[in-house]
Protein backbone atom coordinates (compact mmCIF):
# COMPACT_ATOMS: atom_id res chain seq x y z
CA UNK A 1 0.00 0.00 0.00
CA UNK A 2 2.89 2.41 0.73
CA UNK A 3 4.04 2.21 -2.90
CA UNK A 4 0.49 2.80 -4.14
CA UNK A 5 0.08 5.84 -1.90
CA UNK A 6 3.39 7.26 -3.11
CA UNK A 7 2.26 6.73 -6.69
CA UNK A 8 -1.01 8.56 -6.08
CA UNK A 9 0.70 11.44 -4.28
CA UNK A 10 3.30 11.84 -7.02
CA UNK A 11 0.49 11.99 -9.55
CA UNK A 12 -1.51 14.65 -7.66
CA UNK A 13 1.59 16.78 -7.13
CA UNK A 14 1.16 18.10 -10.70
CA UNK A 15 -1.32 20.56 -9.16
CA UNK A 16 1.67 22.50 -7.91
CA UNK A 17 2.32 23.76 -11.45
CA UNK A 18 -1.01 25.67 -11.59
CA UNK A 19 -0.70 29.39 -10.94
CA UNK A 20 -3.30 30.10 -8.24
CA UNK A 21 -1.97 33.50 -7.18
CA UNK A 22 -4.96 35.59 -6.07
CA UNK A 23 -7.47 32.78 -6.63
CA UNK A 24 -9.98 32.22 -3.82
CA UNK A 25 -10.39 28.59 -2.71
CA UNK A 26 -13.76 27.07 -3.56
CA UNK A 27 -16.12 27.03 -0.62
CA UNK A 28 -19.40 26.22 -2.36
CA UNK A 29 -20.28 25.33 -5.94
CA UNK A 30 -23.81 26.60 -5.43
CA UNK A 31 -24.05 30.36 -5.19
CA UNK A 32 -27.19 30.29 -3.07
CA UNK A 33 -27.24 31.65 0.45
CA UNK A 34 -27.88 29.11 3.15
CA UNK A 35 -31.48 28.69 4.14
CA UNK A 36 -32.56 29.96 7.54
CA UNK A 37 -35.25 28.09 9.38
CA UNK A 38 -37.16 28.92 12.47
CA UNK A 39 -35.14 28.29 15.63
CA UNK A 40 -37.20 25.50 17.08
CA UNK A 41 -36.73 21.86 18.01
CA UNK A 42 -37.62 19.64 15.05
CA UNK A 43 -36.30 16.30 16.21
CA UNK A 44 -35.37 14.37 19.32
CA UNK A 45 -36.84 12.02 21.91
CA UNK A 46 -35.78 9.05 19.80
CA UNK A 47 -33.45 7.24 22.16
CA UNK A 48 -34.46 3.77 21.09
CA UNK A 49 -34.01 4.62 17.40
CA UNK A 50 -30.57 6.07 18.10
CA UNK A 51 -29.50 2.98 20.01
CA UNK A 52 -31.17 0.46 17.70
CA UNK A 53 -28.06 -0.31 15.66
CA UNK A 54 -25.41 -0.20 18.36
CA UNK A 55 -23.24 -3.31 18.71
CA UNK A 56 -23.74 -3.16 22.49
CA UNK A 57 -26.06 -1.13 24.75
CA UNK A 58 -27.24 -1.25 28.32
CA UNK A 59 -29.84 0.82 30.20
CA UNK A 60 -30.18 3.25 27.31
CA UNK A 61 -26.45 3.83 26.84
CA UNK A 62 -23.82 2.83 24.28
CA UNK A 63 -21.33 0.41 25.79
CA UNK A 64 -17.59 0.67 25.06
CA UNK A 65 -14.55 -0.99 26.63
CA UNK A 66 -13.63 0.46 30.02
CA UNK A 67 -11.77 3.78 29.66
CA UNK A 68 -11.40 4.85 33.33
CA UNK A 69 -9.26 2.81 35.66
CA UNK B 1 -38.53 -16.03 -19.24
CA UNK B 2 -38.71 -12.58 -20.79
CA UNK B 3 -42.30 -11.59 -20.28
CA UNK B 4 -42.36 -8.49 -22.38
CA UNK B 5 -43.30 -6.56 -19.24
CA UNK B 6 -39.65 -6.12 -18.32
CA UNK B 7 -38.88 -4.82 -21.81
CA UNK B 8 -41.16 -1.81 -21.36
CA UNK B 9 -39.61 1.56 -20.75
CA UNK B 10 -40.58 3.34 -17.55
CA UNK B 11 -42.71 5.77 -19.57
CA UNK B 12 -44.49 2.97 -21.44
CA UNK B 13 -45.17 1.08 -18.21
CA UNK B 14 -46.52 4.24 -16.58
CA UNK B 15 -48.92 4.82 -19.47
CA UNK B 16 -50.10 1.20 -19.53
CA UNK B 17 -50.61 1.21 -15.77
CA UNK B 18 -52.66 4.40 -15.92
CA UNK B 19 -54.73 2.92 -18.76
CA UNK B 20 -55.14 -0.24 -16.62
CA UNK B 21 -53.83 -2.36 -19.51
CA UNK B 22 -51.46 -4.02 -17.06
CA UNK B 23 -51.48 -4.29 -13.27
CA UNK B 24 -48.72 -3.20 -10.92
CA UNK B 25 -48.75 -6.68 -9.42
CA UNK B 26 -48.02 -8.43 -12.72
CA UNK B 27 -45.39 -5.82 -13.62
CA UNK B 28 -43.75 -6.28 -10.23
CA UNK B 29 -43.89 -10.07 -10.44
CA UNK B 30 -42.19 -10.00 -13.85
CA UNK B 31 -39.33 -7.93 -12.41
CA UNK B 32 -38.97 -10.09 -9.29
CA UNK B 33 -38.73 -13.13 -11.57
CA UNK B 34 -36.12 -11.40 -13.70
CA UNK B 35 -34.08 -10.62 -10.57
CA UNK B 36 -34.42 -14.21 -9.39
CA UNK B 37 -32.98 -15.50 -12.67
CA UNK B 38 -30.13 -12.97 -12.74
CA UNK B 39 -28.28 -13.91 -9.56
CA UNK B 40 -25.16 -14.43 -11.66
CA UNK B 41 -24.87 -10.67 -12.16
CA UNK B 42 -24.62 -10.00 -8.38
CA UNK B 43 -26.43 -6.71 -9.02
CA UNK B 44 -28.50 -6.79 -5.81
CA UNK B 45 -27.26 -7.01 -2.24
CA UNK B 46 -30.78 -7.06 -0.76
CA UNK B 47 -33.97 -8.17 -2.46
CA UNK B 48 -37.22 -6.95 -0.96
CA UNK B 49 -39.88 -9.14 -2.58
CA UNK B 50 -42.34 -8.88 0.34
CA UNK B 51 -42.08 -5.12 0.35
CA UNK B 52 -42.48 -5.08 -3.46
CA UNK B 53 -45.68 -7.13 -3.25
CA UNK B 54 -47.11 -4.83 -0.57
CA UNK B 55 -46.17 -1.69 -2.53
CA UNK B 56 -47.69 -3.18 -5.68
CA UNK B 57 -51.02 -4.01 -4.03
CA UNK B 58 -51.29 -0.45 -2.70
CA UNK B 59 -50.41 1.05 -6.07
CA UNK B 60 -52.99 -1.09 -7.84
CA UNK B 61 -55.69 0.11 -5.49
CA UNK B 62 -54.64 3.76 -5.92
CA UNK B 63 -54.61 3.42 -9.70
CA UNK B 64 -58.02 1.70 -9.61
CA UNK B 65 -59.36 4.84 -7.93
CA UNK B 66 -57.77 7.02 -10.59
CA UNK B 67 -55.14 8.26 -8.14
CA UNK B 68 -51.37 7.88 -8.11
CA UNK B 69 -48.09 9.76 -8.18
CA UNK B 70 -45.44 10.35 -10.82
CA UNK B 71 -43.94 6.87 -10.36
CA UNK B 72 -47.11 5.02 -9.36
CA UNK B 73 -46.55 1.29 -9.71
CA UNK B 74 -43.05 1.58 -11.21
CA UNK B 75 -40.65 -1.12 -9.91
CA UNK B 76 -37.31 0.47 -9.04
CA UNK B 77 -34.03 -0.49 -7.39
CA UNK B 78 -32.17 1.66 -4.87
CA UNK B 79 -28.40 1.94 -4.69
CA UNK B 80 -27.30 0.63 -1.33
CA UNK B 81 -25.86 4.03 -0.42
CA UNK B 82 -29.39 5.29 0.37
CA UNK B 83 -30.63 4.62 3.88
CA UNK B 84 -33.92 2.75 3.74
CA UNK B 85 -35.96 2.37 6.90
CA UNK B 86 -35.87 -1.13 8.34
CA UNK B 87 -33.95 -2.49 5.34
CA UNK B 88 -30.24 -3.29 5.50
CA UNK B 89 -28.14 -0.41 4.15
CA UNK B 90 -24.49 -1.32 3.75
CA UNK B 91 -22.84 1.16 1.35
CA UNK B 92 -21.05 -1.94 0.02
CA UNK B 93 -18.96 -2.01 3.20
CA UNK B 94 -18.39 -4.62 5.87
CA UNK B 95 -18.27 -1.84 8.47
CA UNK B 96 -22.02 -1.27 8.04
CA UNK B 97 -22.73 -4.96 8.53
CA UNK B 98 -26.19 -5.40 10.05
CA UNK B 99 -27.09 -1.70 9.87
CA UNK B 100 -30.83 -1.17 9.49
CA UNK B 101 -31.61 2.54 9.42
CA UNK B 102 -34.46 3.81 11.55
CA UNK B 103 -35.11 6.51 8.95
CA UNK B 104 -35.55 6.88 5.20
CA UNK B 105 -33.40 8.99 2.86
CA UNK B 106 -35.26 11.99 1.45
CA UNK B 107 -34.76 10.95 -2.19
CA UNK B 108 -36.11 7.43 -1.67
CA UNK B 109 -38.94 8.79 0.51
CA UNK B 110 -39.86 11.15 -2.36
CA UNK B 111 -40.00 8.18 -4.72
CA UNK B 112 -42.24 6.13 -2.38
CA UNK B 113 -44.49 9.16 -1.99
CA UNK B 114 -44.80 9.20 -5.79
CA UNK B 115 -45.83 5.53 -5.78
CA UNK B 116 -42.65 3.66 -6.78
CA UNK B 117 -42.38 -0.05 -5.93
CA UNK B 118 -39.20 -1.14 -4.15
CA UNK B 119 -37.47 -4.23 -5.57
CA UNK B 120 -34.29 -4.11 -3.53
CA UNK B 121 -30.90 -2.53 -2.91
CA UNK B 122 -28.16 -2.62 -5.52
CA UNK B 123 -24.50 -3.51 -5.16
CA UNK B 124 -21.88 -0.79 -5.38
CA UNK B 125 -18.23 0.03 -4.77
CA UNK B 126 -17.51 0.34 -1.06
CA UNK B 127 -18.67 3.80 0.10
CA UNK B 128 -19.00 4.66 -3.62
CA UNK B 129 -15.20 4.65 -3.96
CA UNK B 130 -14.44 2.93 -7.22
CA UNK B 131 -15.02 2.86 -10.96
CA UNK B 132 -15.57 -0.87 -11.46
CA UNK B 133 -17.73 -2.16 -8.60
CA UNK B 134 -14.81 -4.38 -7.61
CA UNK B 135 -14.29 -2.70 -4.22
CA UNK B 136 -17.66 -3.91 -2.89
CA UNK B 137 -17.52 -6.11 0.20
CA UNK B 138 -20.25 -8.15 -1.52
CA UNK B 139 -18.17 -8.99 -4.56
CA UNK B 140 -18.01 -7.49 -8.03
CA UNK B 141 -21.06 -6.98 -10.23
CA UNK B 142 -20.77 -8.57 -13.67
CA UNK B 143 -21.65 -6.37 -16.61
CA UNK B 144 -24.61 -7.83 -18.55
CA UNK B 145 -22.62 -6.93 -21.68
CA UNK B 146 -19.85 -9.08 -23.09
CA UNK B 147 -17.56 -8.35 -26.00
CA UNK B 148 -18.38 -10.09 -29.28
CA UNK B 149 -17.17 -13.70 -29.27
CA UNK B 150 -15.67 -13.37 -25.79
CA UNK B 151 -17.16 -14.89 -22.63
CA UNK B 152 -14.95 -13.05 -20.18
CA UNK B 153 -16.66 -11.02 -17.45
CA UNK B 154 -16.50 -7.26 -17.74
CA UNK B 155 -17.02 -4.65 -15.03
CA UNK B 156 -20.25 -2.62 -15.16
CA UNK B 157 -18.37 0.50 -14.08
CA UNK B 158 -18.82 2.12 -10.70
CA UNK B 159 -19.62 3.05 -8.22
CA UNK B 160 -23.31 2.62 -9.15
CA UNK B 161 -22.49 -0.66 -10.93
CA UNK B 162 -25.33 -2.72 -9.48
CA UNK B 163 -27.90 -0.11 -10.47
CA UNK B 164 -26.47 0.13 -14.00
CA UNK B 165 -26.41 -3.66 -14.42
CA UNK B 166 -29.96 -4.00 -13.06
CA UNK B 167 -31.26 -1.40 -15.53
CA UNK B 168 -29.30 -2.83 -18.48
CA UNK B 169 -30.47 -6.39 -17.76
CA UNK B 170 -34.11 -5.23 -17.43
CA UNK B 171 -34.35 -6.20 -13.76
CA UNK B 172 -36.03 -2.88 -12.94
CA UNK B 173 -37.47 0.08 -14.85
CA UNK B 174 -35.12 2.54 -13.18
CA UNK B 175 -32.63 2.73 -10.36
CA UNK B 176 -31.13 5.42 -8.20
CA UNK B 177 -27.44 6.15 -8.38
CA UNK B 178 -25.12 8.65 -6.81
CA UNK B 179 -22.34 10.49 -8.59
CA UNK B 180 -19.34 12.01 -6.84
CA UNK B 181 -16.86 11.87 -9.73
CA UNK B 182 -18.73 9.93 -12.42
CA UNK B 183 -20.40 7.13 -10.45
CA UNK B 184 -23.70 7.45 -12.37
CA UNK B 185 -22.42 8.39 -15.82
CA UNK B 186 -19.47 6.01 -16.21
CA UNK B 187 -21.49 2.86 -15.34
CA UNK B 188 -24.31 4.14 -17.58
CA UNK B 189 -21.81 4.41 -20.45
CA UNK B 190 -20.41 0.92 -19.72
CA UNK B 191 -23.85 -0.70 -19.74
CA UNK B 192 -25.62 1.10 -22.60
CA UNK B 193 -27.97 2.93 -20.23
CA UNK B 194 -28.84 6.55 -19.48
CA UNK B 195 -27.52 8.20 -16.31
CA UNK B 196 -28.04 11.73 -15.08
CA UNK B 197 -26.06 13.54 -12.41
CA UNK B 198 -28.18 16.56 -11.48
CA UNK B 199 -26.85 19.93 -10.37
CA UNK B 200 -25.32 19.86 -6.90
CA UNK B 201 -28.20 20.83 -4.59
CA UNK B 202 -30.98 19.58 -6.89
CA UNK B 203 -31.56 16.38 -4.89
CA UNK B 204 -31.33 16.18 -1.13
CA UNK B 205 -28.32 14.31 0.24
CA UNK B 206 -30.10 13.61 3.54
CA UNK B 207 -29.99 9.93 4.39
CA UNK B 208 -27.43 9.10 1.70
CA UNK B 209 -24.26 7.67 3.25
CA UNK B 210 -21.74 10.48 2.79
CA UNK B 211 -18.59 10.04 0.69
CA UNK B 212 -17.49 13.55 -0.36
CA UNK B 213 -20.20 15.94 0.75
CA UNK B 214 -19.34 18.85 -1.58
CA UNK B 215 -19.50 16.56 -4.64
CA UNK B 216 -22.07 13.81 -3.93
CA UNK B 217 -25.34 14.04 -5.84
CA UNK B 218 -28.13 11.51 -6.39
CA UNK B 219 -29.64 10.91 -9.80
CA UNK B 220 -31.63 8.52 -11.99
CA UNK B 221 -30.36 5.57 -14.09
CA UNK B 222 -32.76 4.30 -16.75
CA UNK B 223 -32.92 2.86 -20.27
CA UNK B 224 -34.15 6.08 -21.94
CA UNK B 225 -33.70 9.81 -21.53
CA UNK B 226 -37.47 10.22 -21.01
CA UNK B 227 -37.35 7.73 -18.15
CA UNK B 228 -34.58 9.71 -16.46
CA UNK B 229 -36.62 12.90 -16.88
CA UNK B 230 -39.61 11.26 -15.19
CA UNK B 231 -37.52 9.83 -12.35
CA UNK B 232 -35.59 13.02 -11.65
CA UNK B 233 -38.80 14.99 -11.20
CA UNK B 234 -39.86 12.54 -8.50
CA UNK B 235 -36.45 12.48 -6.78
CA UNK B 236 -35.64 16.21 -6.76
CA UNK B 237 -36.70 19.04 -4.53
CA UNK B 238 -35.71 21.25 -1.64
CA UNK B 239 -35.27 19.58 1.74
CA UNK B 240 -35.03 21.37 5.08
CA UNK B 241 -32.82 18.54 6.30
CA UNK B 242 -30.05 19.24 3.76
CA UNK B 243 -28.79 22.80 3.97
CA UNK B 244 -27.11 22.44 0.56
CA UNK B 245 -30.31 21.41 -1.19
CA UNK B 246 -31.53 24.40 -3.13
CA UNK B 247 -35.00 25.88 -3.01
CA UNK B 248 -35.74 26.23 -6.71
CA UNK B 249 -38.82 24.92 -8.50
CA UNK B 250 -38.60 21.40 -9.98
CA UNK B 251 -39.83 21.64 -13.58
CA UNK B 252 -41.65 18.99 -15.60
CA UNK B 253 -38.48 17.69 -17.25
CA UNK B 254 -40.41 15.51 -19.65
CA UNK B 255 -41.82 18.61 -21.33
CA UNK B 256 -38.28 19.60 -22.38
CA UNK B 257 -37.67 16.42 -24.36
CA UNK B 258 -39.66 17.23 -27.44
CA UNK B 259 -38.09 20.66 -27.91
CA UNK B 260 -35.86 20.85 -30.96
CA UNK B 261 -32.19 21.64 -30.45
CA UNK B 262 -32.42 23.98 -33.43
CA UNK B 263 -30.53 27.15 -32.61
CA UNK B 264 -28.94 25.76 -29.43
CA UNK B 265 -25.21 26.41 -29.17
CA UNK B 266 -23.27 23.25 -28.31
CA UNK B 267 -19.71 23.63 -27.07
CA UNK B 268 -16.99 21.13 -27.91
CA UNK B 269 -14.11 21.51 -25.44
CA UNK B 270 -10.69 20.98 -27.04
CA UNK B 271 -9.12 19.76 -23.77
CA UNK B 272 -11.35 16.67 -23.72
CA UNK B 273 -9.40 15.29 -26.70
CA UNK B 274 -6.97 13.48 -24.47
CA UNK B 275 -3.82 11.83 -25.80
CA UNK B 276 -4.22 8.11 -26.12
CA UNK B 277 -8.00 8.20 -26.48
CA UNK B 278 -9.02 5.29 -28.71
CA UNK B 279 -9.97 6.30 -32.26
CA UNK B 280 -13.46 4.86 -31.81
CA UNK B 281 -14.15 7.22 -28.91
CA UNK B 282 -13.03 10.21 -30.99
CA UNK B 283 -15.16 8.95 -33.90
CA UNK B 284 -18.20 8.60 -31.66
CA UNK B 285 -17.71 12.16 -30.44
CA UNK B 286 -17.48 13.43 -34.03
CA UNK B 287 -20.64 11.48 -34.81
CA UNK B 288 -22.44 13.13 -31.89
CA UNK B 289 -21.34 16.56 -33.11
CA UNK B 290 -22.65 15.72 -36.59
CA UNK B 291 -25.99 14.52 -35.21
CA UNK B 292 -26.55 17.75 -33.29
CA UNK B 293 -25.46 19.84 -36.26
CA UNK B 294 -27.92 17.96 -38.47
CA UNK B 295 -30.64 18.65 -35.89
CA UNK B 296 -29.98 22.36 -36.26
CA UNK B 297 -27.63 23.08 -33.35
CA UNK B 298 -24.70 25.41 -33.75
CA UNK B 299 -21.36 23.81 -32.85
CA UNK B 300 -18.87 26.04 -31.04
CA UNK B 301 -15.24 25.13 -30.32
CA UNK B 302 -14.49 26.09 -26.71
CA UNK B 303 -11.58 25.84 -24.31
CA UNK B 304 -11.68 24.70 -20.67
CA UNK B 305 -7.97 25.16 -19.94
CA UNK B 306 -7.88 23.64 -16.43
CA UNK B 307 -9.53 20.35 -17.43
CA UNK B 308 -6.38 18.26 -16.96
CA UNK B 309 -6.12 19.35 -13.33
CA UNK B 310 -9.68 18.36 -12.42
CA UNK B 311 -8.86 14.72 -11.70
CA UNK B 312 -5.79 15.27 -9.49
CA UNK B 313 -7.66 18.06 -7.64
CA UNK B 314 -10.57 15.66 -7.18
CA UNK B 315 -8.20 13.10 -5.64
CA UNK B 316 -7.36 15.62 -2.96
CA UNK B 317 -10.81 17.08 -2.28
CA UNK B 318 -12.77 13.82 -2.34
CA UNK B 319 -10.43 11.80 -0.06
CA UNK B 320 -10.14 14.80 2.30
CA UNK B 321 -13.91 14.92 2.73
CA UNK B 322 -14.11 11.13 2.88
CA UNK B 323 -11.51 10.88 5.62
CA UNK B 324 -13.56 13.18 7.80
CA UNK B 325 -16.95 11.68 6.86
CA UNK B 326 -15.73 8.15 7.56
CA UNK B 327 -14.38 9.05 11.00
CA UNK B 328 -17.86 8.22 12.32
CA UNK B 329 -17.36 4.46 11.81
CA UNK B 330 -15.95 3.62 15.19
CA UNK B 331 -17.79 0.44 16.15
CA UNK B 332 -19.76 2.23 18.88
CA UNK B 333 -23.04 3.51 17.49
CA UNK B 334 -23.84 1.29 14.52
CA UNK B 335 -22.44 -1.39 12.27
CA UNK B 336 -19.62 -3.77 12.78
CA UNK B 337 -17.41 -3.91 15.88
CA UNK B 338 -14.24 -5.89 16.44
CA UNK B 339 -14.24 -6.49 20.19
CA UNK B 340 -11.14 -5.53 22.19
CA UNK B 341 -10.56 -4.82 25.89
CA UNK B 342 -9.09 -1.39 25.20
CA UNK B 343 -11.14 1.38 23.53
CA UNK B 344 -8.42 2.63 21.17
CA UNK B 345 -7.58 -0.92 20.16
CA UNK B 346 -11.27 -1.54 19.52
CA UNK B 347 -11.46 1.50 17.21
CA UNK B 348 -8.34 0.43 15.34
CA UNK B 349 -9.31 -3.21 15.00
CA UNK B 350 -12.84 -2.29 13.91
CA UNK B 351 -11.64 0.06 11.19
CA UNK B 352 -8.84 -2.26 10.10
CA UNK B 353 -11.27 -5.15 9.63
CA UNK B 354 -14.28 -3.11 8.52
CA UNK B 355 -12.83 -1.08 5.65
CA UNK B 356 -11.50 -2.46 2.38
CA UNK B 357 -8.23 -1.51 0.69
CA UNK B 358 -9.54 1.31 -1.52
CA UNK B 359 -11.35 3.00 1.38
CA UNK B 360 -8.19 2.77 3.49
CA UNK B 361 -6.13 4.33 0.67
CA UNK B 362 -8.50 7.27 0.45
CA UNK B 363 -8.79 7.78 4.20
CA UNK B 364 -4.99 7.82 4.43
CA UNK B 365 -4.59 10.25 1.52
CA UNK B 366 -7.37 12.46 2.84
CA UNK B 367 -5.88 12.58 6.30
CA UNK B 368 -2.45 13.34 4.86
CA UNK B 369 -3.58 16.24 2.62
CA UNK B 370 -5.48 17.81 5.53
CA UNK B 371 -2.61 17.49 8.00
CA UNK B 372 -0.82 20.55 9.35
CA UNK B 373 2.13 21.33 7.11
CA UNK B 374 0.55 19.79 4.00
CA UNK B 375 -2.85 21.49 4.12
CA UNK B 376 -1.81 24.56 2.07
CA UNK B 377 0.21 22.66 -0.51
CA UNK B 378 -2.44 20.03 -1.18
CA UNK B 379 -5.93 20.81 0.08
CA UNK B 380 -5.95 24.59 -0.25
CA UNK B 381 -4.25 24.42 -3.67
CA UNK B 382 -6.84 21.87 -4.83
CA UNK B 383 -9.71 24.11 -3.71
CA UNK B 384 -8.16 27.02 -5.63
CA UNK B 385 -7.82 24.84 -8.71
CA UNK B 386 -11.44 23.90 -8.21
CA UNK B 387 -12.37 27.59 -8.44
CA UNK B 388 -10.45 27.83 -11.72
CA UNK B 389 -12.24 24.77 -13.10
CA UNK B 390 -15.65 26.22 -12.19
CA UNK B 391 -14.62 29.56 -13.73
CA UNK B 392 -13.66 27.82 -16.99
CA UNK B 393 -17.23 26.53 -17.27
CA UNK B 394 -18.77 29.87 -16.25
CA UNK B 395 -16.90 31.65 -19.02
CA UNK B 396 -18.20 29.27 -21.68
CA UNK B 397 -21.89 29.76 -20.74
CA UNK B 398 -21.83 33.16 -22.48
CA UNK B 399 -21.11 31.36 -25.73
CA UNK B 400 -22.81 27.96 -25.44
CA UNK B 401 -25.94 26.38 -23.95
CA UNK B 402 -24.47 22.94 -23.29
CA UNK B 403 -21.25 20.98 -23.82
CA UNK B 404 -20.82 17.67 -25.63
CA UNK B 405 -18.01 15.23 -24.77
CA UNK B 406 -17.49 11.47 -24.57
CA UNK B 407 -18.45 10.02 -21.15
CA UNK B 408 -15.48 7.70 -20.73
CA UNK B 409 -12.06 7.27 -22.33
CA UNK B 410 -12.80 3.60 -23.13
CA UNK B 411 -15.48 0.90 -23.07
CA UNK B 412 -16.01 -1.59 -20.22
CA UNK B 413 -12.83 -3.42 -19.17
CA UNK B 414 -12.35 -6.86 -17.69
CA UNK B 415 -12.85 -7.76 -14.05
CA UNK B 416 -9.41 -7.70 -12.42
CA UNK B 417 -7.79 -5.83 -15.31
CA UNK B 418 -7.06 -2.60 -13.42
CA UNK B 419 -7.21 -3.71 -9.79
CA UNK B 420 -3.45 -3.45 -9.29
CA UNK B 421 -3.08 0.15 -10.41
CA UNK B 422 -5.17 2.75 -8.53
CA UNK B 423 -4.17 5.65 -10.81
CA UNK B 424 -5.13 3.71 -13.97
CA UNK B 425 -8.51 3.08 -12.35
CA UNK B 426 -8.90 6.75 -11.39
CA UNK B 427 -8.26 7.83 -15.01
CA UNK B 428 -11.62 6.33 -15.95
CA UNK B 429 -13.30 9.40 -14.46
CA UNK B 430 -11.17 11.94 -16.30
CA UNK B 431 -14.07 13.18 -18.47
CA UNK B 432 -16.76 13.07 -15.78
CA UNK B 433 -15.02 14.61 -12.75
CA UNK B 434 -14.95 18.24 -13.99
CA UNK B 435 -18.78 18.50 -13.84
CA UNK B 436 -18.70 17.37 -10.20
CA UNK B 437 -15.96 19.84 -9.34
CA UNK B 438 -18.14 22.63 -10.75
CA UNK B 439 -21.46 21.20 -9.46
CA UNK B 440 -22.99 21.09 -12.96
CA UNK B 441 -25.67 18.74 -14.32
CA UNK B 442 -24.36 16.07 -16.71
CA UNK B 443 -25.97 13.22 -18.58
CA UNK B 444 -24.60 10.10 -20.28
CA UNK B 445 -26.51 8.75 -23.27
CA UNK B 446 -25.69 5.47 -25.05
CA UNK B 447 -24.63 6.46 -28.56
CA UNK B 448 -23.04 3.45 -30.22
CA UNK B 449 -21.06 0.24 -29.94
CA UNK B 450 -17.31 -0.22 -29.94
CA UNK B 451 -15.58 -2.45 -32.48
CA UNK B 452 -15.83 -5.23 -29.86
CA UNK B 453 -19.59 -4.71 -29.58
CA UNK B 454 -19.58 -2.85 -26.26
CA UNK B 455 -21.65 0.26 -25.50
CA UNK B 456 -20.15 3.75 -25.60
CA UNK B 457 -21.67 6.90 -24.15
CA UNK B 458 -21.76 10.60 -24.95
CA UNK B 459 -21.91 13.17 -22.17
CA UNK B 460 -23.91 16.41 -22.14
CA UNK B 461 -22.98 19.02 -19.51
CA UNK B 462 -25.19 22.02 -18.80
CA UNK B 463 -25.54 25.16 -16.74
CA UNK B 464 -26.37 24.86 -13.05
CA UNK B 465 -30.06 23.93 -12.58
CA UNK B 466 -30.56 23.63 -16.32
CA UNK B 467 -31.20 19.89 -16.44
CA UNK B 468 -33.91 20.69 -18.99
CA UNK B 469 -31.45 21.68 -21.71
CA UNK B 470 -29.21 18.75 -20.82
CA UNK B 471 -32.15 16.35 -21.23
CA UNK B 472 -33.29 18.12 -24.39
CA UNK B 473 -29.87 17.66 -26.00
CA UNK B 474 -29.68 14.10 -24.65
CA UNK B 475 -33.04 13.25 -26.20
CA UNK B 476 -31.87 14.62 -29.55
CA UNK B 477 -28.73 12.44 -29.41
CA UNK B 478 -30.83 9.45 -28.39
CA UNK B 479 -33.17 9.91 -31.35
CA UNK B 480 -30.27 10.28 -33.77
CA UNK B 481 -28.30 7.34 -32.36
CA UNK B 482 -31.31 5.00 -32.35
CA UNK B 483 -29.42 2.86 -29.84
CA UNK B 484 -31.62 -0.22 -29.44
CA UNK B 485 -28.94 -2.81 -28.68
CA UNK B 486 -29.48 -4.99 -25.64
CA UNK B 487 -27.09 -7.46 -24.04
CA UNK B 488 -27.61 -11.17 -24.71
CA UNK B 489 -29.17 -12.63 -21.53
CA UNK B 490 -26.39 -15.16 -20.80
CA UNK B 491 -26.95 -14.69 -17.06
CA UNK B 492 -30.42 -16.22 -16.93
CA UNK B 493 -30.59 -19.13 -14.54
CA UNK B 494 -26.83 -19.35 -14.14
CA UNK B 495 -25.87 -20.05 -10.57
Amino acid sequence: MAAELSGILTWIEQLGEVDTEGVAPMTSVVGHALHHREDKVTDGDRRDDVLANAPETTDGYFVVPKVVE
Amino acid sequence: MSSGLTDLTLAEARDKLRAREISVQELTEAHLNAIESAKALNAFVVETADRAHADAAQSDSRLAKGEGGLLEGIPVAIKDLFCTEGIASTAGSHILNGFRPTYESTVSANMWREGAVMLGKTNMDEFAMGSSNETSHYGPVRNPWRADGDNRDLVPGGSSGGSAAAVAASLCLGATGTDTGGSIRQPAAFTGTVGLKPTYGRCSRWGIVAFASSLDQAGPMTRTVRDSAIMLRAMAGHDQKDSTSVDVAVPDYEAALDRSVKGLRIGVPAEYRIDGTPAEIAALWDQGIAWLKDAGAEIVEVSLPHTKYALPAYYIVAPAEASSNLARYDGVRYGFREDRDDLTEMYEATRAAGFGAEVKRRVLIGTYVLSAGYYDAYYLQAQKVRTLIADDFKKTWDRVDALLTPTTPESAFGIGEKSDDPVAMYLNDILTVPANMAGLPALSVPAGLSARGLPLGLQVVGRAFDEETVLQVGASLERAAGFDHRPMPWWRDQA
